[in-house]
């Protein structure tokens, strides 16, 4: 049954090498080889039971071979034209990681295994079908607690019974390598458990965005952190049969500590803890993979935990902030920290209603979409997309800027706007496009406030200083579209682009006024 | 495999990483996640080896049932992770040409 699913997907190879791209066309000789490596395994399956596994050279290659494709997988990534190959390429070293195993091991119970793959499958593919795209960092949250969970499973497994993972030494003791890879393998799969769990919650609304502060938090957390690296080493010169307690104590201080490390930090740092759990589930999977030996695991773990780690790094730098202060949490608590309540009520600015609005972007020749998280609140992007094709038609230069932590996770917006059908060469990242706000007839921003203050250029008092903002106020014109005056962005500061001659504030829905300035051109 | 070459092979994954992360255009960074996600449940290859392990031993009867859990976990993860990847990137269109 595995191996009609390898032959599918290989009679399917050639409908995925249209492209003339290079990446596609170098899978081409990696396909052709593909049935000539399913047939040497299979073939080789014999006498691989016989002398059991890693003695055979093949399986290593098989490993190997998965691990190269799911770094393929990555690379596809590079462009939205090689992005479709290189998932496929993902699923097929997936796939040759599974057959692999399941065909060198001695397998007691074939039928529950295919039953567990069943269940998870199904229930994975209907999650995957149903999921609205602007509920996409709660779906990757909760995956990511999954693989979490995986990793603690397999760690306590591996422990339980370790004859069984080849970690035994000739006296039945765990190997002292194995019980550290073992020890930090479970803790970091722990904390990306219960670190998830929490970030999930925080994103789908369970739980309130605003952080949670517990009195010596500092002090509690790098305890807890020192207590479980005290212990894995610990647990590894222990004999095995006396460690029993210590892993145990390993494991439920890790869940702990990873529960206590996310609940101080608050939704508008969310896409750099969702990156940061991201990065510490591919960890987890590379200590596995070192208990293991296997180089497919190894490699996946190193790339997740790098990309994992580039992207709290980006979104980081996109705030202007460190990431230990990110870690620290309780940023968004404090939003009577810098400013001045007295200036805040009464300060003279402009309604505009969506006639206005449209008839000044008919009128206009270059106009900047800066799209926020409320947009993805409000599910304003198919209005906004209709609007930015009646714009269109009017002749109208109509581009979309987006800023690195717009949303909740990274790239949150651009999924969005590919939903609502725009065309990828139409957004733009913020450095490319934040020379143009000087020629722009009108800045629309629509759900976002923090990255549009130019109190971060100005004002070193504000917290949000130093982060890189759009330049809208070089626009001629700016339609700021949001639910009141009241609210302000999650940094918690008032935006002084509200009060700008040149602004129009349009207070109502995103979606509804997205549909009304429709309506009105 | 002795530990060292495990070592060399991780940093040199690391890099790999390193380098091939960075060359992935941010408009993606989603998907990305999406597909690190089901990338990482090659963990599934450990549950495997436990769900397969017979129940000689001692904790092999308990050890099993774990990976036979962390089986379906992984497995919700690798068809959740890459369809939902694929649903994406289905929706990434260049601009129609008229």
């Amino acid at each position: 049954m595995r191996r009609d699913h390898l032959a599918n997907a290989v009679t399917r190879a050639p409908d995925l090498i249209r492209g003339p791209s290079p990446a596609v066309a170098s899978g081409r000789k990696l396909w052709r080889w593909a049935p000539a490596f399913a047939g040497a395994l299979a073939f080789s399956t014999p006498a691989m039971a016989a002398s059991g596994e890693a003695v055979n050279p093949w399986v290593a290659v098989a490993y190997l071979i998965s691990g190269i494709l799911f770094i393929l997988a990555l690379r596809g990534l590079s462009s939205p034209e090689t992005s479709r190959a290189g998932n496929r390429y993902g699923m097929i070293g997936m796939l040759i990681a599974v057959v692999t195993t399941l065909i060198t091991h001695d397998i007691a119970s074939l039928p529950e295994i295919g039953v567990a793959i069943a269940i998870g499958g199904g229930f994975g593919f209907i999650f995957a079908r149903k999921i609205a795209m602007t509920d996409m960092p709660q779906l990757v949250a909760g995956f990511h607690s999954l693989v979490g969970m995986a990793a603690v499973l397999v760690g306590v497994a591996a422990y339980l019974n370790p004859g069984a993972f080849g970690i035994l030494d000739n006296a039945g003791e765990i190997l002292v390598v194995s019980r550290v890879e073992l020890g930090l393998g479970v803790a970091i799969g722990a904390i990306t458990f219960s670190g998830s769990v929490i970030a999930f919650l925080k994103l789908n609304g369970n739980m309130s965005g605003a952080p949670i502060m517990l009195p010596g938090r500092h002090v509690i957390n790098l305890g807890v952190l020192t207590g479980i690296i005290g212990l894995t080493a610990y647990f590894a010169i222990l004999p095995t049969a006396e460690t029993a307690m210590v892993f145990w104590i390993i494991l439920a201080l890790a869940f702990i500590i990873g529960f206590l490390l996310i609940i101080p930090i608050g939704g508008a740092d969310m896409p750099v803890v969702v990156s940061m759990l991201n990065s510490y589930s591919g960890w987890a999977a590379a200590a596995m993979g070192f208990t293991l030996g296997n180089t497919a695991m190894i490699i996946t773990g190193a790339l997740v935990g790098s990309s994992g780690a580039i992207l709290s790094y980006i979104m980081c730098k996109a705030m202007n902030r460190s990431f230990i202060s990110v870690i620290a949490g309780g940023f968004g608590a404090d939003s009577s920290g810098s400013a001045d309540g007295a200036e805040k009520i009464d300060r003279p600015w402009k309604r505009g209603s969506a006639e206005d609005a449209a008839y000044m972007m008919k009128q206009a020749e270059n106009i900047i979409i800066i799209p926020g998280y409320g947009m993805a609140v409000a599910q304003a992007q198919h209005a906004l997309r209709e609007m930015g094709d009646m714009l269109k038609e009017e002749g109208v230069n109509v581009k979309y800027a987006i800023h690195p932590v717009a949303g909740r996770m990274p790239g949150h917006m651009n999924v969005l706007l590919a939903e609502a059908n725009v065309p990828y060469d139409e957004v733009f990242e913020l450095e490319d496009i934040n020379s143009e706000f000087a020629q722009a007839d009108v800045a629309f921003i629509i759900g976002a406030n923090d990255v549009v203050n130019p109190a971060a250029k100005t004002d070193k008092g504000s917290p949000i200083y130093g982060m890189p903002v759009f330049d809208v106020e070089k626009a001629k014109t700016i339609f700021f579209i949001k639910r009141s005056m009241g609210g302000v962005g999650y940094a918690g500061v008032d935006n002084e682009v509200f009060y700008m001659d040149q602004t129009m504030m349009l207070l109502s829905d995103a979606k509804k006024m997205c549909e009304d300035i429709v309506k009105a051109l | 495999m002795d530990f060292i070459s495990i070592l060399s092979i991780f940093v040199m994954a690391c890099f790999v990483g390193y380098y091939v992360v960075w060359s992935v255009t941010p408009a993606l960074h989603t998907p990305l996640m999406a597909v690190t996600n089901a990338i990482s449940s090659v963990i599934i290859v450990g549950a495997l080896i436990a769900a397969a392990a017979g129940s000689q031993a001692d904790g092999g009867q308990t050890a099993k049932w774990l990976g036979l859990v962390g089986v379906v976990l992984a497995s919700v993860n690798i068809f959740g992770g890459f369809a939902v990847t694929e649903r994406m990137l289905a929706m990434y269109k260049k601009k129609e040409r008229k």
